[in-house]
């Protein structure tokens, strides 16, 4: 009998309604209408940071990787440097950093008000994402590096028979190769970025978590904004991993 | 029967004595972990030091509690006293009527007034129309937040955790004003960095239902025994001088208020 | 004061709350990673060999941990679940107790840590040769006998490059109890530069001392990987 079988999932489905039905009913959630508002406006921003640092700090990774392989020794010597620096220490440590080391220096250096670029060293989103992209680009740096170095030498050799010029073979063969191989690590670092995210909550910046502890505080709930939030983040990471399954369906698996 | 006796009597003692010993296991005493000089602020060597920290002690001393000091995150302090990982909260915290909804406070211990503080290069003052279009910085959950958002509405309000965090933008420029207590920023103003950066700008407009009467000891709500020996400590040291023999330590004037 | 004075080990310098935040870090990390190896062996095994129900349940655990944020985990685990705990004591009677910083952050850590371990010591068992186990069942070893000879050593080079990495988390998590308000070593970072106004020297050097330990355990694991992996051929580290 199916049933008997798949009896226990049934049980548990049927467990997790009551829990669910339990605390939607019991527990506060007039705080809801209020913060609404401010709640969408904090997913966005969210996703907004998650997506703007994942692609600038690709950008920058795609080099990092690249030079550790081929590179002149000092400048691979560099970017090695630069991923161990950023993989070693927290993201944490490296974001107040930025915005209170960098932030105390600045009072030092008066020309910095008068420059045009002050109205955005006065906000704090700017380290945000220079911070986020810094760590995304130290961490996927290694992966690259792994994926340049892995791509087979033969493929390599036979562009350079065929005449192609090094950056042809850069641009044709070994980049879209690499590519390729790191493309099931990347989107789990992607999620793992998303994780990264709530971190800006701690310098000011409004994403869902910073939404959260303000409806905390004002409201003094304990309780049912953070399983919001737990439930938010676990529907985000959601959506992510099966965005990222259905674009790995439509791409071919890489031969390892 | 002499036995049965002395057994009674041992039995009787230890009631007493236990009744007297309600807080035996020392009672926690919550503040911000974070410096807010001159009330309270961590030195090199980890102790907390500060007016508030030497007021603790004498209430406790009065009030015969054990009493150790446990600094908590300030977004937290609230719900850590709800929930009994503190006792008390005695750092700097106003009685408001949005506060006694969840906690009890005994009563106030000092009253000082807000001011509002900002950048040396701009004219302004504390009003609606002086801070409009300026970036002026609060701390979360406090009567300053609820003051700003209220009265001053067409000013940007940028919201941190700490006083500290926001002493810190003042001086690196990335805000223009904030509004605080008029010793904790004092402190502030007399640091070299403060003074480079900032000057006083003006002492708000009195709001009693925002502001509150001033500063008390948060307690949980129920908690009767423990406010009413908190209230009768407090009144102790008033009178018999401990308050003003602190209180001279670091200010020149009266902070009771009114 | 110059840096090299702000940095002193003794009072007025602040390098000796820096080590002893350090020494606290390294404490939690240390007592988070192996409670999260406890947990990850009791949920390895019970994903493999449980019956449904578990199996189930662990799956829940492992996913409903690996998709929120660290930092959502560690206030909801620090704030409720000392919350839950003297609920459930008033509930049988028993008076409060106030749960020790430290081991309310040991906790938080090994709960999080349990999750990711269970799936990386799952899939090193799943990598054993099969034919192994079997052998031994053959032998008429007991469960816990098999564990110990065959099934553990086995599986230890497969584990070995997920659990060192879970290890450099677990140290640069205890950064974010400094969120709740633990004096670790980024908090007392922070202490020292808002006191002090240092806030860059305080930061590079805390970064400093977490690479040290990275570092330090970087040369570990990879002495640890050697003695392992001894006669297995080269995986190919990335």
């Amino acid at each position: 009998m199916i049933a008997g079988r798949k009896l226990h999932r049934i049980v548990l489905v049927a467990i997790a309604a009551g829990v669910v039905a339990i605390v939607a009913t019991r527990m506060r959630w007039d705080w809801l209408p209020d913060y609404y508002g401010i709640l969408v406006a904090g997913i966005w921003k969210t996703l907004l940071i998650l997506f703007s640092t994942v692609v600038l700090g690709f950008l920058c990774a795609v080099p990092l990787g690249l030079i550790q392989v081929t590179g002149p020794k000092p400048l691979a010597l560099l970017c090695k440097g630069f991923c161990t620096v950023i993989r070693g220490t927290p993201l944490l440590l490296q974001l107040w950093l930025l915005y209170y080391g960098l932030g105390s220096l600045f009072p030092q250096i008066p020309e910095i008000r008068d420059s045009f670029l002050w109205p955005y060293l006065r906000q704090a989103w700017p380290y945000a994402v220079v911070a986020l992209s810094m760590s995304f680009a130290g961490y996927e740096g290694e992966v690259m590096r792994g994926a340049f170095a892995g791509v087979p030498r033969g493929e390599l050799e036979a562009a350079r028979a065929y005449g192609m010029k090094p950056f042809t073979v850069l641009r044709r063969i070994w980049l879209p190769r690499a590519l390729h191989r790191a493309l099931p690590t990347l989107n789990g670092e992607i999620v793992l970025q998303l994780k990264s995210t709530p971190l800006v909550a701690t310098i000011t910046v409004i994403d869902v978590y910073a939404v959260i502890s303000k409806v905390r505080q004002e409201t003094y709930i304990v309780y049912e904004p953070m399983l919001l939030l737990a439930l938010i983040y676990l529907c985000l990471t959601g959506i992510l991993v099966l965005i990222f399954r259905y674009f790995e369906n439509k791409i071919p698996a890489p031969e390892v | 029967m002499v036995d049965c006796l002395k057994k009674l009597f041992l039995v009787i003692l230890m009631l007493t004595v236990s009744a007297g010993m309600v807080y035996a296991k020392p009672v926690r005493i919550g503040f911000s972990a974070e410096p807010y000089p001159p009330f309270y602020a961590p030195d090199a060597s980890g102790n907390w030091t500060g007016w508030e920290i030497d007021i603790i002690k004498a209430v406790c001393e009065a009030a015969n509690l054990d009493y150790v000091l446990a600094p908590t995150a300030w977004d937290g302090i609230i719900p850590a006293l709800i929930s009994r990982k503190i006792d008390m909260i005695m750092g700097s915290m106003s009685i408001t009527e949005a506060r006694l909804k969840s906690i009890d406070f005994s009563d106030k211990y000092y009253n000082t007034p807000t001011v509002v503080v900002g950048a040396k290069g701009l004219e302004f003052d504390a009003t609606s129309e002086g801070l409009k279009g300026k970036i002026i910085g609060v701390q979360t959950a406090t009567v300053h937040q609820a003051y700003a958002s209220k009265h001053f509405p067409g000013a940007q309000i940028k919201e941190y955790q700490t006083q500290d965090e926001i002493n810190q933008d003042l001086i690196s420029g990335r805000i223009d004003a904030t509004q605080a207590d008029s010793l904790a920023i004092e402190a502030f103003l007399l640091s070299d960095e403060g003074k480079a950066c900032c000057e006083f700008k003006g002492t708000v407009a009195e709001d009693l239902s925002i502001l509150g009467p001033g500063v008390g000891v948060g307690l949980r709500k129920g908690d009767d025994e423990l406010k009413a020996r908190i209230n009768a400590a407090i009144a102790a040291i008033r009178a018999n001088g401990t308050y003003d023999r602190i209180t001279k330590k670091y200010f020149s004037f009266n902070i009771y208020g009114k | 004061m110059t840096s090299l004075e702000l940095l002193a080990l003794s009072p007025p310098g602040w390098g000796g709350l820096l080590l002893r935040g350090l020494v606290t870090s390294m404490t939690i990390a240390f007592g988070g990673y192996i409670l999260g190896l406890a947990i990850g062996i009791c949920g390895a095994f019970g994903k493999l060999y449980g019956g449904p129900v578990t199996r189930d349940l662990l799956a829940c655990y492992t996913t409903i941990v690996r998709a929120i944020p660290e930092l959502v985990l560690i206030v909801l685990l620090f704030y409720a679940g000392s919350d839950i705990v003297n609920h459930l004591l008033m509930f049988f009677g028993s008076p409060p107790i106030d749960i020790n910083g430290l081991a309310a952050g040991i906790v938080v850590i090994g709960v999080v840590q349990g999750a990711y371990s269970t799936e990386v010591i799952r899939g090193a068992i799943k990598a054993v040769n099969p034919g192994q186990i079997e052998a031994g069942r053959a032998y008429g070893m007991g469960a816990l006998l098999l564990l110990r000879r065959i099934t553990l050593p086995a599986m230890l080079p497969f584990a070995i490059p997920g659990l060192s990495n879970l290890w450099l988390i677990a140290t640069k998590d205890t950064a974010l109890l400094a969120v709740v308000g633990f004096t670790e070593l980024t908090m007392a970072t922070r202490q020292a530069g808002g006191a002090t106004k240092a806030y860059f020297l305080f930061f590079c050097t805390a970064g400093g001392l977490y690479l040290v330990v990275t570092l330090l355990s970087n040369a570990v694991i990879r002495v640890i990987e050697r003695r392992a992996c001894l006669g297995m051929p080269d995986v190919g580290h990335a």
